[in-house]
């Protein structure tokens, strides 16, 4: 099984991070995983991507074309990416940001009002892992257990008050 | 009988290539008598420069690299940071320090490597066949400023003592010449210093001699003397220029 | 050890310090900045020395001073500043000099872009600097292989006593793949370097690192000399990677980032019938002749992908001495081939088989 999944949104929502997270999960259970993010003057304040692939054989091209999902934080990226996702593929897209429906009927749409619910829990700059969280509840990736043990290793054991952060925010999206 | 005068041990029993009158084979000596009275022959690494001095690796018996031109400095920094007890000395020219290398020479300066710089000012390109340098003088006839260096299209000479001493990094800098028997030993004092300022880890230093060229200024080495302290020396006055030893008393 | 997640700019600097290599020094430049922030952040912690030189020309020159005087040593750039070091590499190469030079490439020419491209081929592989030399060319296509690699560098820069480079591209500088690293032998004692100018200690004769022979006669003995090592590795040291081929209508080449697209578009292919192969360089130079010389029988067709115009397209042909034909596909200027794309290509080479 392969999972393509390309997380987009403006630079500082921390859309590279969620996808490592979910790269780094997927290490944790021994499956084969890329994480390719794009780069350069586009990264300050303007537009990121990042490319995951999880899979049971060995990844190929790191270079996703039709994404399995799609994981977008702002307008200009569902823009970008809708087209691309494969038939019966799934877009998750933070609401709180962007208001336009998605045009296509042949995919599963999941709307998250993502940002707003993470200001209101003081957590502003964890919209990102609701989203994740709701990816990972969709896509049936990994288990709960193996996103937290995931989680808990990439934060530094020093800050035990982020891992709490992240896991409240991750719990938010994956009980949606 | 009784041995008075012998070649240094520093210096290699070969005949240097350089022409009559020409300083550099006194500059090379006075190195060689350093080395050999600070014993550290054996932890000594030279880097030769591109220029009349190119060939400076078969001069000295300590280990020697030959740079690019310019990138002496570089060279050293490289050599001194991989080998931080070693002691790391550049020789190098006016065109190779001053021009093609004024990068290497200010950042190295800025850097506070702990390397000693030869700096050989003899206001020409001497390989080459006697072209413009950038410490030229306004109105010095070269075969690339044959009419006399006209400063409204060739620009100033560059005093580098000076413009380096304005640096924070630096620990010693002196502009000394090699003309008369007591400014020889000057000179020699300034090597010294420096190489033992190296030794005890003050930091970057700079030893700039005023040289003269008496094939390419088309001077005897008599007159090419008499030409450096009428011409030379006004413009680059001698004396030290930096010496944090002086600024901590 | 276990997996870690990790960029490939920071698994080749990681990889570089546990193969012995304490001094580096460089300058920034997109798409291999993270290489120096990595080297920056952990040398000074093991005492080694991280130094940003004022310049790429200047951080080469370190390279030879470090290099020359028997210390292993790193500098990484991307194309503008390759460039810039190729004098340097001259020199280095002239004066023997070990050491590895890391270009994580990105478009051209001039300031070109800073997307992922593999147009410094020609550069890496004939020469790049003035003189007759060669750099030994090694082009990882995954992170791991960028750690594996990398020490591998070391090794055939010591060996043979010469610089090596890593040729990467900005797609696998920034990508991060789990990888393993080996553990670093602390005790490791490398190859003895009697030829450094490292001081005599007054116990030898002095050494010289010169690439200075004025006299004709002494230059080229130097260079035929040279030579000689150079065929040993030729013989030696070319590594690559085959797939599919014996059955192959068609063989793809490709190395690095583009033989990873290259391999979806042969599977793809293979899963509508069409038998296509994969030979993919690990060097550069030596190139692997042998692995196309085999495949020279005026049957098989050969179709090589690079992020270029085409410039490893000529040692194919060469390689096989044009009995095959050769076709190119390459997209360029920073943009990598999709593998449909490549899949289009074969298809028009087979004929329309589907």
């Amino acid at each position: 099984m392969t999972q393509e999944i390309i997380f987009a949104g403006f630079g500082g929502q921390g859309i590279l991070f969620a996808g490592k997270v979910v790269a780094y999960a997927g290490m944790n259970e021994g499956k084969n995983v890329s994480h390719l993010p794009s780069y350069g003057p586009e990264m300050r304040g303007g537009t990121a991507n990042c490319s995951v692939i999880v899979s049971d054989d060995e990844v190929a091209s790191p270079v996703i074309t039709d994404p399995t999902s799609l994981v977008v934080m702002n307008g200009p990226s569902l823009d970008k990416f809708e087209q691309s996702v494969v038939a019966g593929g799934k877009i998750f897209i933070d609401s709180s940001l962007i208001s336009r429906d998605v045009e296509r009927s042949d995919v599963e749409v999941f709307k998250i009002d993502a940002t707003n619910m993470a200001m209101k829990m003081g957590l502003p700059k964890l919209a990102n892992i609701i989203m994740v969280g709701k990816l990972i509840k969709e896509t049936n990736l990994f288990t709960y257990d193996q996103v937290k043990s995931a989680i808990t290793k990439m934060v530094p054991a020093s800050k035990p008050e982020l891992l709490e952060n992240n896991m409240k925010a991750f719990d938010t999206g994956y009980n949606l | 009988m009784e041995k008075v005068f012998t070649k240094p041990h520093a210096l290699c029993d070969v005949n240097l290539h350089y022409c009559p009158g020409c300083t550099h084979g006194i500059v090379h000596r006075l190195v060689a008598e350093v080395i050999d009275e600070l014993g550290i022959e054996g932890k000594t690494i030279g880097v030769a420069p591109v220029g009349c001095s190119v060939f400076a690796y078969n001069y000295f018996e300590c280990d020697m690299l030959q740079a690019a031109h310019g990138r002496a400095p570089a060279v050293a920094t490289g050599v001194k940071r991989a080998n931080p007890d070693s002691v790391v000395f550049t020789y190098q020219g006016d065109g190779d320090l001053a021009a093609i290398g004024t990068a290497e020479t200010v950042h190295a300066a800025a850097r506070g490597e702990n390397i000693s710089i030869i700096f050989i000012n003899n206001a020409i390109y001497g390989m080459t066949g006697g072209q413009m340098a950038p410490t030229t003088l306004v109105g010095q006839v070269t075969q690339t400023s044959p009419y006399g260096r006209n400063a409204e299209t060739q620009g100033y000479p560059i005093r580098v003592s000076e413009m380096l001493a304005t640096l924070e990094g630096p620990a010693y800098i002196e502009r000394v010449t090699v003309d008369s028997v007591p400014n020889i030993k000057k000179a020699k004092a300034a090597i010294k210093k420096s190489f033992q300022m190296q030794l005890e880890g003050k930091g970057f230093s700079l030893v700039e001699v005023v040289s003269t060229c008496p094939t390419n200024w088309g001077l005897s080495p008599v007159e090419a003397m008499e030409w450096l302290r009428e011409n030379m020396l006004p413009h680059y006055p001698l004396g030290v220029y930096k010496d944090i030893t002086k600024e901590e008393n | 050890m276990a997996k870690v997640l990790v960029k490939g700019n920071e698994a080749l600097a990681e990889a570089a310090i546990r193969s012995g290599c304490k001094l580096f020094f460089g300058y920034p430049i997109t798409p291999q900045t993270e290489v120096s922030a990595y080297m920056a952040k952990k040398l000074p912690k093991i005492g080694g020395c991280f130094l940003q030189a004022e310049s790429e020309v200047s951080a080469i020159n370190m390279v030879y001073g470090a290099g020359g005087s028997g210390k292993r040593v790193m500098t990484s750039s991307s194309s503008p500043g390759i460039s810039l070091k190729q004098e340097g590499i001259s020199y280095i190469a002239g004066a023997d000099v070990p050491c590895v030079i890391v270009n994580i490439v990105r478009g051209g020419p001039g300031l070109g872009g800073i997307q992922p491209a593999q147009s410094d081929y020609f550069q890496a592989v004939k020469g790049g600097g003035h003189g007759d030399y060669h750099l030994i060319v090694l082009a990882p296509s995954s992170i791991q292989e960028m750690v594996d690699l990398t020490s591998l560098a070391f090794n055939l820069a010591d060996e043979y006593r010469m610089p090596v480079m890593i040729m990467g591209d900005g797609m696998l500088g920034q990508m991060m793949e789990p990888v393993e690293f080996p553990e670093e032998d602390e005790g490791a004692v490398y190859a003895e370097k009697g030829w450094a100018a490292n001081g005599t200690k007054m116990e030898r004769k002095h050494n010289i690192i010169n690439s200075l022979y004025i006299e004709a006669k002494e230059l080229e003995d130097t260079i035929l000399e040279r030579q000689k090592k150079y065929d040993v590795i030729v013989k030696n040291e070319p590594r690559c990677e085959e797939m599919n081929t014996e059955d192959a209508d068609i063989i793809l080449v490709a190395y690095g980032t583009t033989a990873r697209i290259a391999k979806t578009a042969m599977m793809k292919a293979r899963e509508k019938g069409i038998k296509v192969g994969l030979i993919r360089p690990i060097t550069l130079w030596p190139f692997p002749t042998e692995n196309f010389k085999k495949h020279a029988d005026g049957k098989k067709k050969f179709l090589c992908v690079e992020m270029s115009m085409g410039q490893m397209v000529e040692d194919v042909k060469l390689a096989i001495d044009c009995k095959n034909s050769v076709d190119f596909f390459g997209r360029t200027g920073g943009i990598v081939p999709t593998p449909n794309e490549i899949l289009n290509k074969i298809d028009e080479i087979s004929g329309g088989a589907f």
